[in-house]
């Protein structure tokens, strides 16, 4: 099946039908699997004791909430290039999802930070980063809100989207610069390599499921708005024809 | 040319002109710089540490606030739909008004940010490198924002949504403005450091703004 025969919402509808149970079979067998890894089997940390179990999630939520923005970007492209009407869909359902990933790093973090650093929040590099990764999936959001016309948003949130991916690691090196500049590295000793296999091979698995479980919300939400926006196209027919009598 | 040249002209004189937004910028920097001593107290020695980041802050705030006016006052009476059909293509038109904008709310806040910095007790080379990370550093805020307000065009309602979209895409810029002003007086980098990626980030927002601005308008009015 060529992508292009994706373009039209009916057959991608029943697509995603048929694809939906497995992906979300496959989803809660691998979080069983992960969840029972990193809960039971991994170790705790000799350091930080049971707190390192929140990194399964975090570290997960944090690929994310950045997968999400390229997820986006190559949608915000299929908008502006190709004019595909489900890239439109895709980068619509995108943003609320990836948001939510990256607010659940956001918050891990903290909560891993208060008993490990002493604190909640540090104007670290990497934190500052994540959370104006979030901000901006919030004003993409608000812009998605603003504007009435799907089609016209879309087109107004793709070029943002793109603004923001060029824009992203700009930011992302400026505040690492920012940062270094103020303090020194040593908060951030954990570097993904050093981690034992222990606690990898649970990580790894949780991160495969929360993947699965990003296109499992994905799909099923790009499945609802299509529906949705065919609900909506219908009640202006009838108001139009309502109008017309 | 001529065309460009009259749209520089045309925007520049409704700026100044009576419900034009040139000074107000000036005046909302006035204010705001104003306020700071009232929430942080008059310690004079704080005032001169934090005054660059204060000026920034300020500067940075007040060329947001013309912003979202700058192409819906044009959609609403027509002549962004002359300007959209002219000859000249769409990004260098959007380039000139950007220029507009800048000369006559940019400019304003660099001419008016060494006075303000006597009023932060700022030493007189402090004062030196914030103008002059300001002159260099509000193009780019002047560019970036642009593309707010090209987005801004299709809303009927919208004005904070500017700030929201565009505030994020600033932190660069406000990182290497005020680090190069603290440079210049405290160190530990020198002043050229942070200074010349001050103008990659102005060289690089002058490129993308107008061809970003260019497109949201084309995609919203179409």
């Amino acid at each position: 099946m060529r992508l292009s025969e994706l373009a039209n919402p009916s057959r991608f509808n029943a697509l995603a039908e048929r694809v939906l149970p497995w992906l979300v079979v496959a989803t809660v067998l691998t979080f069983a699997l992960g969840l029972y890894q990193a809960l039971f089997v991994a170790p705790d940390d000799y350091q930080q004791g049971a707190t390192v179990k929140i990194m399964f999630i975090h570290v997960p939520s944090a690929w994310l909430g950045m997968l999400g923005w390229a997820l986006m970007s190559a949608a915000a492209l299929g908008t502006l290039v190709w004019r595909h009407p489900l890239a439109d869909v895709a980068m619509k359902t995108a943003a609320p999802i990836g948001a939510a990933f990256t607010l659940i790093c956001l918050v891990t973090g903290a909560l891993w930070g208060r008993p490990t650093w002493g604190t909640y929040w540090v104007w670290d590099a990497r934190l500052t980063s994540v959370l104006v990764l979030f901000l901006m999936y919030l004003g993409v959001i608000a812009l998605w809100r603003t504007v009435e016309d799907p089609s016209r948003a879309a087109r107004a949130a793709a070029v943002l989207t793109l603004v923001g991916a060029v824009n992203l690691p700009i930011i992302k090196f400026s505040v690492d610069w920012w940062n270094t500049l103020h303090q020194p590295a040593s908060v951030f000793r954990v570097g993904g390599s050093t981690i034992d296999a222990s606690l990898l091979m649970p990580l790894l698995i949780m991160a495969i499921a929360f993947t699965l479980l990003f296109f499992t919300l994905h799909l099923a939400a790009m499945r609802n708005e299509i529906m949705r926006r065919r609900v909506r196209t219908l009640l202006m027919m009838q108001a139009d024809a309502a109008g017309g009598r | 040319m001529t065309a460009l040249a009259a749209l520089l002209r045309r925007d520049m004189r409704l700026a100044v002109r009576v419900g034009g937004g040139a000074l107000m910028g000036v005046l909302f920097f006035l204010i705001v710089v104003a306020m700071v001593p009232f929430a942080l107290g008059p310690d004079l020695a704080l005032l001169a540490r934090t005054g660059p980041a204060i000026l920034w802050l300020g500067a940075l705030l007040a060329s947001l606030l013309t912003l979202d006016r700058l192409f819906a006052a044009d959609h609403e009476d027509g002549s962004l739909d002359l300007i959209l059909m002219g000859h000249a293509p769409l990004e260098l038109a959007v380039a000139a008004k950007a220029l507009a904008h800048w000369l006559t709310t940019g400019l304003p806040l660099v001419v008016a940010g060494p006075l303000l910095g006597l009023f932060l007790n700022l030493a007189p080379a402090s004062i030196g490198a914030v103008a002059l990370t300001l002159l260099v550093g509000t193009p780019a805020l002047t560019c970036i924002g642009l593309v707010g307000a090209a987005l801004a065009v299709p809303l009927r309602r919208g004005g904070l949504l500017v700030p929201v979209l565009v505030l994020p895409l600033t932190i660069p810029v406000l990182i290497f403005g005020v680090a190069a002003s603290n440079a210049a007086v405290t160190g530990p980098v020198p002043f050229g450091t942070p200074f010349t990626v001050l103008v990659a980030l102005t060289l690089f927002a002058v490129v993308l703004g107008p061809f970003a601005a260019a497109a949201a308008l084309r995609h919203g009015l179409d």
